[in-house]
């Protein structure tokens, strides 16, 4: 069976019986493929022993790449390219340049994050986002297991672990 | 629905231990400020044979400035010459004195009405979280009406000596020291009486501005302490009205008091940004303050419903502004690079190239930006009471430097410098200041156990 295929979903009311319910499954060994919620739940990052984000790393690269860009844009232009004189100061004096060199690296490391955000949340242009259940937009959680990497329970089991845990109902979801 | 949770009212006691802790302060203070003082008084003698020797630098830069003045007077077209030898000169020591005294006072000022302006803008916020600390901020402006007073009666014995425009003759217009540039400005402090006499204008706006910051902070105190004895949202929206007020009236009085307090030692200087520089200096030196009190409180065991999510809000709160300071003194620094222009740029050579000052300018930036920078900048350090106790202090004292930087220079010029004078009498505000908010804090307890965002201030997470 080939993984990210596969599913059982269980559906949840209320996010204080999904915060309880994400513990028990997890308890009882099956891994959590994802939960999608219609609004942001505290405390959910902890429930599902999320790993710390690494997207600060990438605004610092991003960052420093702005930064290094602005200086050197700058530099080159006002101090060998065009070289001028503007009220009595160095061809590259640092002072005027900080704006600028401030405003690139926050343009590069804001727009640079938001491309990374949506190449690994799969939020690319041409593919159209997987729904487990639509009422994930609504009023509805909606919890994912994979089967394949479930591999040792049948559906029966996970579906009998999701309604202990407090799930209002189990359904089958399939990919293509 | 989340959960009610139920919590037990907390009362901080000023226990005898944390007020001798204070009294050695106090005590260590009044030691380094009496030796400062016997150094200062000795100093002064050998003042000038210091200066016939010659430091380079010193002459050098003197040598600057005293350029700088001249062209500013030369594009003024009138040959004014600074404070320097027409006055009659108290000995250097007192003039030390008074400087840090009002420097001091300015400062501390701050932290009286950060701490209003603090609890103010959670209530026009509606803010949630900030429960815990809330009263921490309302027990710092128990300093106001002290500030108000020691402000009074120093302005009075020090006027002459800081201040240059309270000489009279420099509004005499038949006399050698009439001054027309400030003799244009004596209306912002002498109206409605004429140039060179009483400054009315100037001394009823000290008076009204700490008369209604305290009355803004009474009437929001007695609101809090009335909601503990009454569980209503009533006095919650009585005090948000209240804030709302202040908000506005300190919007403009932080802003002239900047003028008055500091930016008028400069007479013939100006910065359309001076407000917002010495806000910004006194809001993150007082949320530096809330911080460390509350980082405190919680490893002696108080404030048990404050967590590190709200540390790490006040954390942000602290490297926030140390930015929004940095982007202030930046831009101020910037436009008068840039534009040049003798008048304005003669504020930062005294302070970049004199040699008592520039390696405090310097330090200012590493103390007041860089360092918190780097020290807060991740998740972790901004929800640790270690490393919040680590910065608090640095962000504090490095603008105690800054207050330094931005009064000194004017007045004392060249003779300025931080000695053991300075750093006494700064210890001896700092404990008495920390004896009169401890005090206040004592009072009521710790947090409203009926503010309507309790619940929310407990649930808080991030």
């Amino acid at each position: 069976m080939n993984a990210d295929k596969n599913f059982v979903v269980g559906v949840f009311d209320n996010e204080e019986v999904l915060l309880d319910g994400i513990g028990k499954v997890r308890t009882n060994g099956l891994k959590i493929h994802d939960v999608f919620s219609p609004f942001p739940v505290h405390g959910i990052d902890d429930a599902l022993g999320l790993k710390k984000s690494r997207l600060p790393k990438a605004a610092f690269l991003f960052g420093l790449t702005g930064t290094s860009l602005a200086l050197t844009m700058q530099i080159w232009m006002l101090g060998y390219d065009w070289p001028m004189i503007i009220g009595g100061k160095n061809y590259a004096s640092l002072p005027p340049f900080i704006p600028v060199t401030f405003e690139l690296t926050v343009l590069l490391s804001a727009l640079g994050m938001v491309a990374t955000f949506m190449i690994i949340s799969d939020l690319k242009p041409y593919r159209w986002p997987r729904q487990f259940d639509v009422r994930s937009t609504d009023d509805k959680h909606v919890m994912a297991i994979d089967l394949a990497l479930n591999g040792g329970k049948s559906k029966e089991e996970i579906s009998r672990i999701l309604k202990d845990a407090g799930a209002s109902e189990v359904n089958e979801k399939n990919f293509e | 629905m989340a959960h009610h949770v139920e919590v037990v009212e907390e009362q901080y006691v000023f226990r005898s231990e944390t007020r001798k802790k204070i009294f050695m302060l106090l005590a260590l203070g009044v030691v380094l400020f009496i030796l400062g003082l016997v150094f200062a008084m000795n100093d002064s003698g050998h003042h000038e044979a210091a200066h016939g020797g010659g430091h380079a630098s010193v002459a050098e830069a003197q040598k600057l400035v005293a350029s700088a003045d001249q062209h500013g007077a030369a594009s003024e077209g009138h040959g004014h010459v600074e404070a320097g030898g027409e006055h009659h000169e108290k000995p250097l020591w007192i003039r030390r004195l008074f400087t840090t005294l009002w420097m001091n006072n300015v400062f501390f000022t701050g932290f009286g009405i950060i701490g209003l302006f603090f609890v103010a803008i959670q209530y026009a916020a509606q803010a949630g979280w900030s429960v815990g600390v809330k009263r921490i901020a309302l027990a710092m402006g128990t300093w106001i009406p002290l500030a108000g007073i020691l402000m009074l009666i120093t302005w009075f014995v020090t006027n002459h000596d800081i201040f240059h425009w309270t000489h009279g003759s420099l509004y005499d217009s038949k006399g050698a020291d009439f001054d027309p540039i400030i003799n244009k400005k004596a209306p912002f402090f002498f109206w409605p009486l004429a140039g060179g006499t009483f400054p009315l204008f100037y001394i009823g706006r000290m008076v009204l501005f700490f008369g209604l910051w305290y009355y803004f902070f009474v009437q929001i105190r007695k609101n809090m302490v009335a909601e503990d004895l009454e569980a209503t949202n009533a006095y919650w929206y009585k005090n948000r009205v209240m804030a709302t007020v202040f908000l506005i009236f300190f919007g403009v009085s932080s802003s002239i008091a900047a003028w008055d307090w500091v930016m008028s030692i400069d007479t013939h200087w100006f910065s359309t940004m001076f407000g917002w520089y010495v806000f910004a200096s006194w809001w993150v030196t007082g949320l530096a303050t809330i911080t460390l009190i509350a980082a405190h409180l919680k490893s002696a065991g108080y404030l048990k419903i404050v967590n590190s999510n709200h540390l790490h809000d006040l954390g942000k709160f602290c490297f926030a502004f140390s930015i929004f300071w940095t982007y202030i003194w930046f831009g101020q620094f910037l436009l008068i690079y840039y534009a040049n222009i003798p008048e304005e740029t003669v504020y930062f050579i005294e302070r970049m190239r004199t040699s008592p000052y520039s390696w405090i300018f310097y330090l200012n930036l590493i103390l007041n930006f860089v360092l918190p920078f780097l020290l807060l900048m991740t998740r972790g350090s901004k929800r640790q009471l270690s490393t919040l106790k680590l910065v608090c202090p640095i962000i504090i004292v490095g603008h105690w430097f800054d207050f330094f930087n931005m009064v000194t220079p004017g007045v004392l010029k060249h003779e300025g410098g931080v000695g053991l004078l300075e750093i006494g009498v700064a210890l001896i505000f700092a404990a008495v200041f920390l004896l009169v908010v401890l005090n206040g804090l004592s009072k009521i307890p710790l947090f409203g156990k009926n503010d309507p965002m309790l619940q929310e201030s407990l649930h808080h997470h991030i």
